[in-house]
């Protein structure tokens, strides 16, 4: 699982640390520095930002994996610059942010924006798979989400603005129904697309979404 | 316009529809004009539904303008903009206001149109929504609950007969046709010979195919036509002749295009009818019924 994130506009950022000068910023050893957004780099060159704004940076650190348990511990051991500091600027995503706000009485504040969780096709590519709606139909549909990938979540089938196999939001992207009919043709199993879906049922997993292992 | 658009698609007739677009506010005199215009003149009128995702008045609302005229309106409902709720609502209200011919459409997505910000709702699609309607009519609502007073429609779909490749679009026209569709309204057509392809392979299946007829004003929208709108290819011998016609003539040069095109289709009995779409230009859809032949 990749947690995909891009950061947010500075002017964003800015905005959000108004009235806190005393900033800590804790980045990611994960997701966020495999899509270098909170990784060491990214990390220092924010403190190099914020310091020309006039803040002062108590301390960084990448925590190993900010979603994890192990935050707590990464946190304890940097106290003294956290309790320094009027707020904490995470360079990770939601899940980081989250699990910071847990363990700190102070404002922990997004500098990324967490897009998708997904995977890496090509070195720097990133791609949405998996919408995560609890009813996986990938069984049906070649091992392509038409949830996911088609821009409009149809489950029968294209819509008629698909074109060349393209979408029509974006030339770029393609029409993941053209994709899951090319798969599933050299499957020989085009029947599958012939099935009639029902409208989803979005009570499955209603949110907030939670689970336990039984 | 005296009988029921399910009776038109019944008879052998040559059936014709057009459509109006409503006003982007409450202006409604043009409308309405254009109503009273086309209303005697066809055998139905389709009321787009905030067209290429741009936010207008409501389709409902040109449909009840046209009863109010003694025409025969087509309800276009797309599933971006309601849930199931909301869409079924429609549908109770739209059947007691005597509009009871619906085209179910996925719908464009809303970043082509003028509200990019909003939230494409795709609840339902077109096949589950053309489904919604038949399962209504059974007196069940999507929940399986009692309809108290329940509803009965004449429900048609869309299809993009020269759409590149065809294989998918004809697997969801069948659906289409599974879920209910009695009739089709295809994307605009240029090419006869694709087309024709395409109504023989229809021919098997009990539903009524009306080419989709778009008015080409210009040499210029041939080519963007071509270029930008998913599934039409203008043929370079109309672009041509659209492009030789004198300054200020194009228009002409369409109207006799498109009557052309319709006097062929019928004449050669590739299809049980036309959808024009004039789109802006509603005032010559009787000149394009004249030069096809199907009117004085």
């Amino acid at each position: 699982m990749k947690s995909i994130t891009k950061q947010k506009p500075f002017e964003e950022i800015q905005r959000q640390l108004e009235g806190l000068d005393r900033v800590y910023i804790a980045g990611c050893g994960t997701c966020a520095t495999m899509t270098r957004t909170g990784g060491m780099d990214e990390v220092v060159a924010m403190r190099g930002r914020l310091q020309e704004l006039g803040k002062l940076v108590t301390g960084w650190t990448v925590i190993p994996t900010a979603c994890d348990e192990m935050t707590e511990a990464a946190i304890k051991d940097n106290d003294g610059a956290i309790q320094n500091a009027a707020c904490i600027l995470a360079m990770s995503c939601a899940l980081g942010v989250h699990k910071l706000s847990t363990y700190i009485g102070k404002p922990v504040l997004p500098a990324l924006d967490t897009l998708f969780i997904g995977v890496e096709d090509s070195p720097g590519c990133f791609q949405e798979v998996c919408a995560q709606c609890g009813q996986c139909v990938l069984g049906e549909t070649a091992g392509i989400c038409p949830l996911t990938a088609c821009h409009k979540g149809l489950l029968n089938g294209p819509c008629g603005g698909t074109n060349n196999g393209k979408c029509e939001v974006d030339r770029e992207k393609d029409c993941a129904w053209t994709l899951i009919y090319q798969r599933l043709a050299e499957q020989g199993r085009l029947d599958l697309m012939r099935r009639f879906h029902s409208p989803r049922d979005y009570s499955t997993v209603p949110r907030p979404r939670m689970t336990r292992i039984a | 316009m005296a009988s029921s658009f399910r009776e038109v698609l019944k008879s052998d007739k040559f059936i014709v529809t057009s459509e109006i677009g409503p006003p982007k506010g409450t202006n409604v005199e043009k409308m309405l004009h254009h109503i009273d215009l086309l209303k005697d003149k066809v055998d139905a009128l389709n009321v787009t539904d905030h067209q290429s995702s741009v936010m207008r008045f409501p389709s409902i609302g040109g449909c009840l303008a046209i009863k109010e005229h003694g025409g025969e309106p087509i309800l276009q409902v797309t599933c971006r903009d309601r849930n199931r709720l909301a869409l079924q609502a429609e549908l109770l209200f739209a059947y007691t206001r005597g509009i009871t011919n619906v085209l179910c459409l996925t719908g464009d997505a809303v970043v082509v149109g003028d509200h990019k910000g909003a939230k494409g709702v795709f609840d339902l699609d077109s096949a589950q929504l053309l489904h919604t309607i038949r399962q209504m009519e059974s007196g069940k609502d999507l929940g399986g609950n009692d309809l108290d007073g329940t509803v009965a429609f004449c429900a048609g779909a869309i299809v993009t007969p020269e759409a590149n490749p065809i294989e998918p679009q004809l697997i969801k026209f069948e659906k289409k046709v599974e879920a209910g569709a009695e009739f089709f309204q295809t994307q605009a057509i240029y090419d006869l010979d694709k087309f024709t392809k395409f109504t023989e392979y229809a021919r098997q299946f009990p539903v009524k195919i009306l080419a989709g007829i778009i008015l080409l004003v210009s040499a210029k929208m041939a080519k963007y036509m071509t270029d930008n709108v998913p599934g039409v290819t203008v043929p370079q011998n109309l672009i041509d002749e659209l492009a030789a016609a004198p300054k200020g003539e194009a228009i002409n040069k369409g109207i006799e295009i498109a009557g052309r095109m319709i006097a062929t289709l019928k004449k050669e009995s590739i299809c049980h009818g036309v959808h024009i779409m004039a789109i802006g230009k509603e005032e010559v859809v009787p000149d394009i019924l004249k030069a096809a032949g199907l009117a004085t």
